[in-house]
């Protein structure tokens, strides 16, 4: 008897093992499924034309160019406000704040606006940014709503960055007769900097594929020009790739496909650094 | 002796202030968010009740005869996720499952990996993989679905944020003390046997709290559904036909000419709050979820 | 040492609170000049006293040891006396703690002024991630004593005993030093800040017997300018370099009083019995 019931139960441990083998790994076959689909449709437009032609009505002509470079002019001025500022605030929250109730609110905050959808962060930019600041569709525009959106991300991740320094080298600092910032700034911050980095290489990562709230303040998808200036009109990968997809042909899917590709590669280069610089921080602090 | 050296210490307290301001902006981001959906949705409410919009079922606000009930939005909305949850949620588990209790560390180290590479896709590509790759499928296997429906559309939602729930899920599982999966096996459990009786009821707050996160991310999510589930609102249960989420409908009206401050423009506010509500709610269940969770293990 | 012999000898002695000990050991001091007090100190966790109504006189220029079991308040104590106890927020000091005749906790202080006249040096060895020579030029630098800052990290490497080992490595990771080295590398790098007390938590709990033994010889040295204030539960350690000894046991301080007095013939019963080893 109890060896019936005990081959019964093996039987079962085997089949939900087996089981949650196949859903592991149905992930990684259903990653290489899209690549591989997404490579397949895109690759045969994916050539140096593709890269400095700007957007036409037909397929032959059209090219990622504006898109581009709109992405760079982009991400260059979210970088520019939301690391500073997300820095800055890590740094306060985890160093310098005591921790009462009023803390508590502003972490609790925090991890409410991670959670908060990208679209409602592209009204805030319409509302904000767009009308009362007059910026119109500007890269000014769009980087201040992008910052605005992984503002949390790089405060969340800095402040874990932060909290991993051990606190005795802070208490050594400070016995020497040294201020809070002065220890912060010559130790603290110096062995944090490969989680900070790491956090907004992340953070950039999230923001350089996000399309949500550039449509919403207005991003144009015909834009035959490449920004030259902050409060100029852009354009970004993301949203050729949604405008491309978007139509019933055939090969602006196929080209969206290769717009894809583009995205990838950029989003490819951005990972591998921070896979470096982890690896390196990790060499020299074992 | 000892007194305080004047301008060592405004140079300290300038730092720290503008720290503080940098603080600030995080606190001012949110009340920024509260105060102008309040404001603009505002505007809107004045001329429809909130109990139209909140319960009536048809959504026609672009064109006459004019009809401000939310319903088919939050239908569709609702549509998306229930199949998102259908995939999501139990091969999250099963996979965290799987990286927490099964998996080798090198396994570990080729799964891992791939399931941030997958979260880390950005959305218009799994709309676009919805719409040329998984609902010419579905149609091949069901030829009654049409071009844009929900389905395909879940099921991308899903793989995107299956990542997210075998994430959460695995960090909650190997936060279970070793000592209880021993005391288990100890009384002659087979390892499912300690794993389904033991140690998911006693991270059950924990798995919920991933549950909700991962469904509150679902709701907010926008090019997907914009892409692949389509701009028809409708009140209705069926996969397999065109609807429209509350996120679509508001990227339709961004992308369109509707003029600015007209009734129909302010729907998006309308819209945007419900959608801010019902994921600022789902996330505080979850951090409470999570915090019951921590009270037990930490 | 027998104490149980001389216990023979002397007539027994009542038991005594600390006010009357404070009394005692003021009149038993009057040779030596007191650079740090504490009256009356009170220092509590959330309200649960952690040393309770404690008075002490700390010498000049000698070395006093705190001994006593663990968990009975004397790292507290120790930090109170450079203020490190601030960054416990649930800490709250009642009572008097004097610099010569300044308040340490009165509102016009600084404490990261008293912090570089009062240097510390902890448990486990905490260099920081860095050079040799920049973790002792670090807080002289930070402070604004530029002048001659290598002179100064070679005198304060001497001192510590440590200069003939790292000499010719100064640019070398302070990590790569053997634990030995690396606390008296942190020694080195709070003589340098030049204080005039320096404040010992267990230095030598995490090292070997022979860097024990060096660190001990250091001290012994070093008291001729510095005065050295070492909490340890290493009693043979306390009677070894100290020339005062402060019992406390609870969050009390029992008794105090030179240190061969404390061990030959302690005039409590408690302390009787710790230092014969009957507890602790």
């Amino acid at each position: 008897m109890i060896s019936r019931s005990l081959t019964y139960r093996y039987w079962f441990a085997r089949i939900f093992h087996g089981f949650c083998f196949v859903v592991a790994w149905a992930g990684v076959v259903i990653l290489g499924i899209l690549l591989f689909h997404v490579t397949c449709e895109g690759i045969q437009w994916f050539d140096l034309q593709f890269l400095s032609n700007f957007p036409s009505r037909f397929p032959e002509k059209a090219g990622i160019h504006s898109a581009l470079f709109g992405t760079l002019w982009l991400m260059g001025f979210t970088a520019l406000f939301s690391v500073p500022i997300g820095i800055g605030s890590g740094l306060y929250l985890e160093e310098f704040m005591h921790k009462n109730r009023f803390s508590r609110f502003i972490d609790l905050n925090i991890s409410n606006l991670a959670g908060v959808p990208s679209i409602v962060y592209g009204m805030l930019g319409l509302v904000i940014f767009v009308r009362w600041f007059g910026l119109e569709q500007s890269v000014l525009a769009g980087s201040m709503t992008m910052s605005l959106l992984i503002l949390p991300v790089i405060i969340i991740s800095t402040r874990e960055a932060l909290r991993s320094v051990p606190n005795t080298i802070r208490q050594a600092a400070f016995a020497l007769g040294t201020t809070r910032w002065q220890t912060t700034y010559a130790h603290v911050l110096p062995a944090a900097l490969p989680g900070i980095l790491t956090g907004i290489i992340l953070a950039l990562s999230r923001a350089i594929g996000e399309t949500a709230p550039l449509v919403m303040i207005g991003a144009l998808t015909y834009v035959a020009f490449t920004p030259e200036g902050p409060m100029d009109d852009f354009t970004a990968l993301p949203i050729q790739i949604f405008n491309w997809a978007s139509r019933p042909q055939q090969e602006f899917h196929e080209l969206a496909a290769a717009g894809i590709l583009v995205l990838l590669l950029a989003l490819l280069m951005m990972n591998s650094i921070a896979v470096y610089i982890r690896h390196k921080s990790e060499k020299r602090n074992p | 002796m000892f007194q305080r050296k004047w301008a060592k210490h405004w140079r300290e307290e300038s730092v720290k202030a503008g720290l503080f301001l940098c603080a600030t902006v995080s606190v001012l981001t949110t009340f920024a968010i509260v105060w102008i959906l309040i404001r603009e949705a505002g505007v809107f409410f004045q001329d429809v009740a909130v109990s139209d919009f909140l319960f009536g079922t048809q959504w026609t606000p672009l064109f006459d005869p004019r009809s401000f009930g939310v319903l088919p939005l939050v239908c569709g909305t609702f549509l998306i996720v229930a199949g998102t949850a259908l995939i999501a949620l139990p091969a999250g588990l099963a996979t965290s499952i799987y990286l927490s209790e099964y998996a080798s560390s090198q396994t570990r180290s080729i799964l891992k990996p791939v399931l941030e590479v997958l979260a880390g896709i950005p959305t218009v590509v799994y709309g676009y993989f919805a719409l040329t790759f998984v609902t010419p499928l579905l149609r091949a296997v069901f030829p009654e679905v049409q071009i844009f429906n929900a389905a395909s559309a879940s099921i991308v939602v899903g793989i995107m944020v299956l990542p997210m729930v075998a994430s959460l899920c695995d960090d909650t599982l190997r936060a279970v003390p070793a000592s209880l999966r021993q005391g288990a096996y100890a009384v002659g459990a087979t390892p499912v046997e300690v794993t389904l009786g033991v140690v998911i009821p006693s991270s059950l707050s924990g798995i919920m709290a991933a549950f909700v996160l991962a469904l509150s991310r679902a709701i907010g999510e926008t090019m997907a559904v914009t892409l692949a589930a389509g701009a028809t609102p409708k009140m209705t249960m069926d996969p397999f036909v065109g609807i429209q989420t509350m996120t679509a409908y508001i990227v339709q009206v961004s992308l369109g000419d509707t003029p600015a401050g007209g009734i129909a423009y302010q729907t998006i506010f309308a819209v945007s709050a419900l959608l801010f509500v019902i994921t600022l709610t789902m996330n505080i269940f979850s951090s409470h979820l999570l915090r019951k969770f921590r009270e037990v293990y930490e | 040492m027998n104490i149980i012999a001389h216990k023979k000898a002397l007539p027994e002695k009542k038991l005594m609170d600390s006010k009357t000990m404070g009394k005692e050991l003021s009149e038993k001091n009057n040779t030596e000049d007191i650079v740090l007090q504490v009256k009356d100190v009170t220092i509590s966790y959330s309200g649960t006293p952690a040393v309770n109504n404690v008075s002490l006189k700390i010498p000049e220029r000698r070395i006093t040891a705190i001994i006593g079991p663990s968990g009975c308040g004397k790292s507290t104590l120790l930090r109170s006396f450079n203020r490190m106890n601030d960054f416990v927020p649930e800490a709250t000091v009642e009572g008097q703690v004097l610099y010569r005749d300044i308040d340490l906790y009165a509102s016009n202080v600084d404490p990261v002024e008293v912090r570089r006249k009062i240097g510390m040096v902890f448990q486990k060895p905490n260099p920081f991630p860095k050079s040799i020579f920049q973790n002792v030029a670090w807080g002289p630098l930070i402070n604004g004593l530029r002048k001659d800052i290598n002179e100064r990290v070679e005198k304060s490497l001497r001192a510590a005993a440590l200069w003939d080992e790292v000499k010719d490595r100064l640019k070398d990771s302070a990590m790569a030093l053997s634990g030995g080295q690396q606390q008296r590398l942190c020694i080195a790098r709070a003589l340098a800040m030049e204080p005039e007390i320096i404040l010992m938590d267990e230095p030598c709990s995490a090292l070997d017997p022979v860097s024990t033994t060096r660190i001990e010889d250091l001290m012994y040295e070093l008291k001729q300018q510095y005065t050295i204030v070492i909490v340890t539960h290493n009693m043979q350690q306390a009677s070894r370099v100290s020339k005062f000894t402060a019992f406390f046991e609870a969050g009390n301080l029992v008794e105090f009083g030179e240190t061969e007095n404390i061990f030959t013939h302690p005039t409590n019963k408690r302390t009787e019995e710790y230092v014969t080893g009957r507890f602790g």
